[in-house]
């Protein structure tokens, strides 16, 4: 007997038939799970179609249509990007997976983290937009897809960030004035809906802009959403804020330092390490909150999926168009996610 | 609730105020799209058959064609159209504010459209209207015989309120079945829930298509219950740009009653017939009545088509919508559709 199987037997052993009512509950569990399971798989694997011509095709074999994901495909991911130049988005999602990797695994240093991600960000949109270097210009309307929906969140998470830190520390200012902006801010924020913002955004914002002057719908959104992550964003970093006792702030004080110093040294570096959930969680959060953009004709990437699932074709392949669309949100989601998990175990936070 | 109601139209109007006072000082359209180089074209984000990006993205429709014409007509370039995507609400403030220089988007000419909100219609591209489908095997003939009835309709829509008023007015009765989702809806009738579907007929004809689980076992009854006619919006105060969007659909209307076909509009550019030559500027003088190359008819026809090649093209019997011309034949053979003399 190999080495390997030896191992595995005795873990199976000591983890999951150590006591007799451990063994039943294994017995149990992988009984449920193979009853469950095995209809999914069924489904999923066995009987899916994946060259159907339509969702009738499909129905005939009885299991997922992923053929509708096949011949949707590049629709799905890029949208209504110009057919012959989508390898230009399609970089843009290396570099976008490039960043989350680089920062996940901790290879970059965290001070060339935020260059990097600027330098990221300037190349994504120079891709995008192209007009030089021989590539044709393509206007932000047909941004679509997966990239919008990272330009949309990394875009609006990083402009929020700074705006945030401000705004906490505005809001715990001694300085009334700055208090009551602040305050006023991110209560007006929070309190109106984000899609009544994308609609005043829309709506409002070109008919006071000066004629000729008009804004692209997708950075009108960015602007939004960057504001109103912030006023949320702030109120985490608030409450970190509050968190620091204040023997921190004496002794900063009798160090000497000054008000700058103080913040950026001693405060907020310790805040920020300790509401690292709480802000994980408003970033994921807003990266699901971008799909509400379609409201305001933007294609993200859900909206692709609903537009491809219009075609007469495959209208009742919407399981497996939502299921796609979901595993791709549930990607990020659960990789920023690990990121944060990640950053904490390296700052040490809740093992104090 | 009522106030909310009454604050919440007070903002519209206010909104609408404004954007029309804008709108009118904006200038002529035709200078604009000219010095863009480009029509931008409000369409449904995604309908199949009127505006609906195929797997490469491009827009294909008809409306999208419509788009399309225009751009042939007044650039002699059918590619040269920007297509915004646009939902119900957004629609219209698109036009308003200069975003789109035509809204094409499956859109029903109202008289409150067409006079306050600060629309102008040009002639229509598809009639529409609500009407019923039931199964074949019900033998029912005609929506009079549908009395005590279950009906499945989708709430929220003057859909519902087109059904009660329909029954109301015949003293029929029935007993509505509503359901929120499409496919849902399109399920509980499938699946016999229902005796009959009630909506759109472009949309009765679309689920038959492609959700029934056999459509020949499927008939959509004569009977038209509303009246919807969609046609393409621009946006009042510019009457060149209005002639424009109109004589566009009238060229492809006319193009389709004299037979001049995207194949042979370049035979017929030496036809006999006075009318043809006119439209296809074989003898100058139309195109300049409307500021455009007397080519532009040639151009809409030559690169997009006549009326009938583009609806067979996305709603009729060369798509998978599989749609009957019905109202929207040629007048000739018994529709709506009529394009006013060129001369």
């Amino acid at each position: 007997m190999s080495v390997g199987l030896t191992r595995a037997l005795r873990w199976t052993r000591a983890n999951l038939f150590n006591t007799p009512l451990n063994g039943t509950l294994t017995v149990v569990i992988a009984f449920l799970l193979l009853r469950f399971l095995s209809p999914m798989i069924d489904w999923a694997v066995l009987r899916a179609s994946l060259s159907a011509r339509d969702d009738r095709a499909c129905a005939a074999v009885g299991g997922a249509c992923w053929a509708f994901i096949r011949d949707w495909f590049r629709f799905l991911i890029f949208g209504r990007y110009p057919y012959a130049q989508q390898w230009r988005p399609a970089i843009v999602l290396v570099i976008f997976v490039a960043l989350l990797l680089a920062s996940f695994s901790r290879r970059l240093p965290a001070r060339r983290l935020a260059p990097a991600w600027l330098g990221g960000l300037g190349a994504v949109a120079l891709l995008m937009r192209g007009g030089v270097l021989g590539m044709p210009y393509v206007e932000t309307g047909l941004w679509n897809g997966l990239p919008l929906t990272l330009i949309l969140a990394a875009g609006g998470l990083g402009a929020s960030f700074p705006l945030a830190l401000l705004l906490a520390l505005g809001r715990r200012s001694s300085l009334p004035a700055l208090r009551v902006i602040c305050t006023c801010y991110i209560e007006a924020a929070r309190g109106i809906p984000f899609i009544a913002w994308l609609f005043l955004m829309l709506v409002l914002l070109p008919l006071f802009l000066p004629p000729g002057l008009v804004i692209a719908k997708l950075w009108r959104a960015e602007i939004a959403f960057a504001l109103f992550i912030a006023a949320y964003l702030a109120e985490v970093v608030r409450g970190g804020l509050q968190a620091i006792p204040r023997g921190q702030y004496e002794a900063a004080d009798a160090l000497g330092l000054g008000y700058a110093q103080k913040t950026l040294r001693v405060i907020l570096p310790q805040a920020l390490a300790l509401t690292i959930p709480a802000q994980v969680n408003t970033f994921i959060g807003a990266f699901k909150d971008t799909a509400l953009i379609s409201i305001i004709g933007l294609f993200d990437v859900l909206q692709d999926t609903n537009t491809a699932l219009n075609d007469p074709a495959w209208r009742m392949a919407y399981v497996e168009g939502y299921l796609f669309t979901g595993v791709i949100y549930f990607a990020f989601c659960y990789s920023m996610s690990l990121y944060s998990r990640g950053l904490e175990r390296h700052l040490g936070q809740g093992r104090r | 609730m009522r106030r909310l109601k009454f604050v919440g139209a007070t903002l519209a109007a206010a909104v609408l105020g404004l954007a029309a006072g804008s709108a009118a000082c904006a200038g002529p359209t035709l200078d604009g799209v000219r010095s863009r180089g480009v029509v931008t074209c409000a369409v449904n984000p995604g309908l199949a058959g009127f505006a609906m990006p195929d797997h490469e993205g491009n827009y294909q429709g008809l409306d999208a064609d419509t788009c399309r014409a225009i751009a042939a007509a007044v650039l002699g370039d059918a590619g040269k159209v920007k297509f915004v995507p646009a939902n119900a609400q957004q629609r219209f403030t698109l036009l308003q504010t200069g975003e789109a220089d035509v809204l094409a988007r499956n859109t029903t000419w109202t008289l409150l459209r067409d006079t306050e909100n600060g629309f102008n219609f040009a002639p229509v591209t598809y009639y529409d209207g609500q009407g019923f489908m039931v199964a074949k095997k019900l033998g029912v003939k005609s929506a009079r015989e549908l009395d005590g009835a279950t009906i499945c309709v989708q709430p929220g829509t003057t859909t519902e309120l087109n059904l009660a008023d329909y029954f109301r007015t015949n003293h029929l009765s029935f007993k509505p079945l509503v359901i929120e989702k499409l496919d849902e809806v399109e399920n509980a009738f499938f699946s016999g829930r229902c005796d009959a579907y009630t909506t759109d007929r472009s949309g009765l004809a679309a689920t038959r298509a492609s959700k029934a689980p056999n459509p020949d076992d499927y008939v959509i009854l004569p009977e038209i219950i509303s009246k919807e006619p969609l046609a393409p919006a621009v946006r009042q105060g510019d009457d060149e740009w209005l002639d424009i969007v109109s004589w566009t659909v009238f060229a492809m209307i006319g193009a389709e009653e004299k037979g001049i076909t995207s194949a042979n509009v370049d035979a017929m550019t030496r036809s006999d017939d006075p009318e043809v030559q006119r439209i296809l500027g074989s003898s100058p003088g139309l195109g300049k009545a409307l500021h455009l190359d007397d080519k532009w008819a040639y151009d809409i026809i030559k690169q997009v088509g006549n009326y009938g090649e583009v609806f067979e093209r996305n709603l009729g019997a060369r798509s998978r919508l599989n749609l009957p011309r019905g109202l929207n034949a040629l007048w000739t053979k018994g529709g709506l559709m009529y394009a006013m003399p060129f001369r």
